[in-house]
């Protein structure tokens, strides 16, 4: 791979891999899936893995994450997993149908989902493959195209399992279906889940898609989800990840609307090594509309990428873009909103924004807004700012007898509340509002490997001042 | 708007590109093509030392190992830069030391331009270098700047008069190898302007250089060089045109600019090349390379362009803020109709501490164009407390247009702010009907509303050039109003 020295030669690895197990890889497949796979295989094999020559991975290297021996799970754990044992999600008073996936393994909880009835489904993609044929041909590798994107090439060519959801037309899903992504593993573990969520006319759910590592392995995960919203669906979508800062996450996700379709994507990234956030969105129907939020809090040496794309298509369409992030120590983030206004997309509406601050003189901030507008009834506008905490606004507090460190806190809290505020499920908003807080005051960190189960109930997390009297 | 030989928006909606004459002027050219021959014809030609031709020659064998961009948002057949003239100028060149000894065509061509070679114009009061195809032919105003001990002569009198100085800052903020246009430009360059102001001087008028492709089948490459030395200011402007043809010129030009310490150096720029014709055909390459260095601590360099014509603009002027609490800006307003295509903005390197700098761009396309703002904004770890303000705003007047922008920004420390907006709209029916509604025409209310969206850019602009720069933002819009 060029301008890489690896010791280990990943891209060589993987390629000899699928040769070998190509036959098991695509064993319960449709024809059509294992001839995307060839020509997937074929893509990636041309282009090998991204380097920093390229436009869109000038400021993220994979090179230092990659070189490493890495295992390849082509098969489901078979030791017996506790899934209860390792992980436990203790959102309080947040009842979820949560499906697990263990080193990219969906994990059968034996959990019945009460609106199955309705036809909801939600299974393993391994399962899809063979239950739902017709489905699977229909959407599977429809919305994300890898003629482009060498990762989203390989995930293709090796994706063998993850999470199918599908909503049929007019059924709104009560339960909030949490997806869980677990690495639990000895070595270094490089896995590639691939979801498929496909929600029906006039139907509405929420997912909630959590990526954690519950030990401090090396880990890759190269991850892509294929969304589509049929007309008038809704789906409230949110990320967070807390991930140990030796993994590196690729999370690509591609939206597809179509007319009257509203989707609101929220990204909150607490903790990882070096994550990558690709959100697609191609709004194509009239009166689609988009948010796109994302908060990240970054610090150590880790690293935070956000891709940004939404393709206005048709005409009437809105969307809002708006990222913020801290950035501490050595972090570095990267933020790269691109709006694309086809010639026929009249009466679009598009905002896009990012915000940053920086906390230490060692982090860096790479923010790209980028519009390409080919139609002329349009209302775009892009902002971003780099900047520190506000010196007036902290002589306000610290005039008020508010300590250095408290007021620092506040402020912070109160940049990346904007974002968490506009979590529309009450128990997780709650609940993300302390992790960010746990976070800003450097408690998350501390404690990695059990992030989310760490902090017993009894122990309340607040401010050292009580926030309600100010 | 009726017919009124007093109206400004009258003249406007002639429309037609009034600078596409060609003047049957003697040439001398060099063989078409390019290699070290060519290289060493230009360089014969100007009696250039050997230091300056090794320059050249470097550069030369630099640009056979580049390839050319392929970033920016234009697409142009390949250029084969064996079919270029790279060296004309008007035949009868010697000294001239009156007015007289000029070929009265060549004064014809720059009256016809609005130009006054003749001092007796004095009322202008602005010192014009003009350079025709590739060679400087007259510069006014010269004995009067001598005083002061002000340098502003062509680029090649300044070769034979101070060497040292242009030994000395030559390639210093854009060197050979900077990018393709660069190093082409380096090896061939023929003429251009050059321009010193001593220590604690103020420039009393402003300098301006005119520049003008006459020939067929030439390119131009000229090369600029201001050097603002400690504590002293000067305005310069440049303007250019070129015949009306069907075949497209290329045009790679450098501009240096070094600011001393408390210096100040503002430079402005209208330019028109012929922008090709209503179905794309013809017009300017325009590859340019502007790049200024605030040096000095305190120092201060302002870019202010207005682009209204070239078939395609490739054009990125910068400043390196290497001085503590030095100031750059940038002001531009790029215009593109039919077929133009432009890919302009600014880059703000921040190396010294309190440094400052303002990006105020306003792109407006019509027709098939397309136009993209790119810039870079860079906090460097040294430069602490700086800050940076962008703005870039896009006007849409054509549902067949492009409005682009790919704003760059790196922050590497805590102490700096940097904003960036920008927003991209069209006109809105509100303010074309609350015009229409007062009796002013669809087409001069659009002429008024650009002419006000424009405004804080050609406010920046020296008072000659803000009238000519209103005028030609009309006529480059005239006719894309549907």
């Amino acid at each position: 791979m060029e301008g890489i020295t690896t010791t280990y030669n990943v891209k060589d690895t993987l390629l000899k891999l699928f040769d070998d197990n190509v036959a098991r890889i695509s064993s319960n497949n449709p024809v059509e899936i294992a001839e995307m796979r060839q020509k997937a295989i074929a893509v990636f094999a041309q282009k090998g893995f991204p380097n920093t020559k390229l436009e869109k991975w000038r400021n993220t290297d994979l090179s230092k994450v990659l070189n490493h021996d890495f295992t390849f799970p082509l098969k489901a754990d078979t030791r017996n997993v506790d899934i209860e044992k390792i992980f436990r999600c203790d959102v309080p008073g947040f009842n979820t149908y949560m499906v697990a996936q263990l080193n990219g393994w969906f994990i059968d909880r034996g959990e019945i989902l009460s609106q199955a009835a309705k036809g909801v489904v939600v299974c393993s993609l391994a399962e899809a493959f063979t239950k739902y044929p017709d489905l699977i041909k229909t959407h599977f590798g429809k919305y994300a195209p890898f003629a482009d994107n060498a990762l989203t090439a390989l995930n293709t060519a090796f994706a063998q399992d993850g999470v199918f959801i599908y909503v049929p037309d007019n059924v709104e899903v009560t339960e909030t279906i949490q997806m869980v992504n677990l690495i639990h593993s000895d070595d270094g573990v490089f896995v590639q889940p691939r979801n498929l969520v496909i929600v029906g006319k006039n139907s509405s759910l929420r997912l909630v898609q959590c990526d954690d590592s519950v030990d401090d392995q090396v880990g890759f995960i190269n991850s892509v989800t294929e969304v589509v919203l049929a007309e008038n669906g809704i789906l409230d979508h949110y990320k967070l990840q807390n991930k140990n800062d030796r993994s590196a996450l690729i999370n690509s996700i591609y939206f597809h609307l179509e007319a009257g379709a509203n989707l609101s994507t929220n990204a909150i990234s607490l903790n990882g090594g070096l994550i990558r956030n690709e959100a697609n969105v191609l709004l194509n129907g009239r009166g689609a509309h988009a948010d796109i939020l994302g908060v990240y809090l970054m610090d150590r040496n880790q690293h935070i990428d956000n891709q940004v794309f939404v393709d206005h298509a048709m005409p009437d369409c809105t969307s809002n873009e708006m990222f913020k992030g801290i950035l501490d120590d050595h972090a570095s983030g990267v933020f790269n909103g691109h709006i694309l206004v086809r010639q026929d997309a009249q009466r679009t509406n598009a905002y896009q924004n990012n915000k940053n601050i920086l906390i230490s003189d060692k982090a860096v901030i790479d923010t790209k807004p980028f519009l390409e507008i080919y139609a002329d009834d349009v209302k775009c506008s892009h902002g971003a700012t780099v900047g520190q905490l506000d010196s007036e606004a902290m002589f306000y507090l610290r005039s008020r007898g508010i300590g250095m460190e408290n007021a620092r806190m506040l402020l912070m809290y109160a940049f990346a509340a904007e974002i968490i505020n506009k979590i529309s499920i009450p128990q997780l908003q709650l609940r993300i509002d302390d992790l960010v807080k746990k976070r800003l005051r450097g408690e998350l960190s501390v404690c990695d490997q059990c992030v989310l189960h760490c902090n017993s109930r009894e122990q309340k997390v607040a401010f050292e001042i009580d926030m309600s009297k100010i | 708007m009726e017919k009124d030989p007093n109206n400004i928006l009258d003249e406007v909606t002639q429309g037609e590109y009034k600078y596409g004459f060609y003047s049957d002027i003697e040439m001398e050219t060099a063989p078409m093509g390019l290699s070290e021959d060519t290289i060493r014809y230009i360089s014969a030609k100007k009696n250039e030392p050997d230091w300056l031709l090794q320059y050249r020659l470097d550069a030369y064998q630099k640009w056979l190992s580049m390839t050319e961009p392929t970033w920016a948002h234009i697409h142009h057949p390949p250029i084969n830069y064996q079919e270029i003239i790279f060296y004309a100028a008007p035949k009868k060149k010697k000294e001239y030391s009156s007015i007289d000894e000029i070929d009265p065509e060549l004064i014809e061509t720059f009256n016809k331009l609005g130009i006054s070679l003749e001092e007796q114009k004095r009322l202008t009061g602005v010192a014009v270098d003009a350079v025709i195809d590739s060679v400087s032919v007259k510069t006014t105003f010269s004995e009067t700047l001598e005083k002061q001990g002000i340098i502003f002569c062509s680029f090649s009198e300044a070769v034979q008069k101070v060497p040292d100085l242009v030994k000395q800052y030559l390639g210093t903020v854009v060197p050979t190898h900077d990018n393709f246009y660069a190093a082409l430009n380096s090896a061939v360059f023929s003429d251009g302007s050059f321009c010193y102001i001593p220590k604690g001087v103020r420039c009393p008028i402003e300098l301006s250089t005119y520049f003008r492709i006459n020939a067929a089948n030439t390119g131009q490459f000229e090369r600029t060089l201001i050097i603002g030395d400690e504590g002293s200011y000067v305005s310069y402007m440049e303007g250019c045109t070129a015949p009306m043809r069907d075949e497209n010129q290329l045009h790679a030009a450098i501009v240096e600019i070094i600011a001393l310490k408390d210096a100040e150096v503002k430079y402005s720029t209208v330019q028109n090349w012929y922008p090709g014709n209503k179905k794309g055909e013809g017009g300017i390459y325009n590859f340019v390379t502007k790049r200024g260095i605030c040096k000095g601590n305190n120092s201060k360099i302002s870019w202010t362009q207005v682009e209204t014509g070239s078939a395609i603009t490739w054009k990125y002027p910068s400043v390196v803020l290497l001085g503590d609490n030095s100031v750059g800006e940038f002001y531009s307003v790029a215009v593109t109709n039919n077929y133009q295509q432009a890919d302009t903005g600014s880059k703000m390197i921040h190396l010294g501490r309190n440094t400052k700098s303002t990006i105020i761009s306003k792109g407006i396309s019509a027709g098939h164009s397309s136009n993209s703002y790119r810039g870079l904004v860079k906090m460097t770890k040294r430069a602490e407390n700086s800050r940076n303000f962008s703005q870039c705003d896009s006007l849409l007047l054509g549902d067949k247009c492009g409005a682009h922008t790919f704003p760059y920004i790196k922050t590497e420390n805590k102490t700096s702010i940097v904003e960036h907006e920008a927003t991209t709209s069209k006109i809105s029916d509100d303010q074309l009907f609350y015009c229409n509604q007062r009796g002013i025409s669809t087409e001069s209310a659009i002429g008024l509303i650009v002419n006000g969206y424009a405004r804080e850019v050609l406010k920046q602009l020296p008072m000659e050039f803000a009238v000519e720069a209103q005028k030609l933002l009309s006529i480059s819009l005239e006719g894309s109003v549907g």
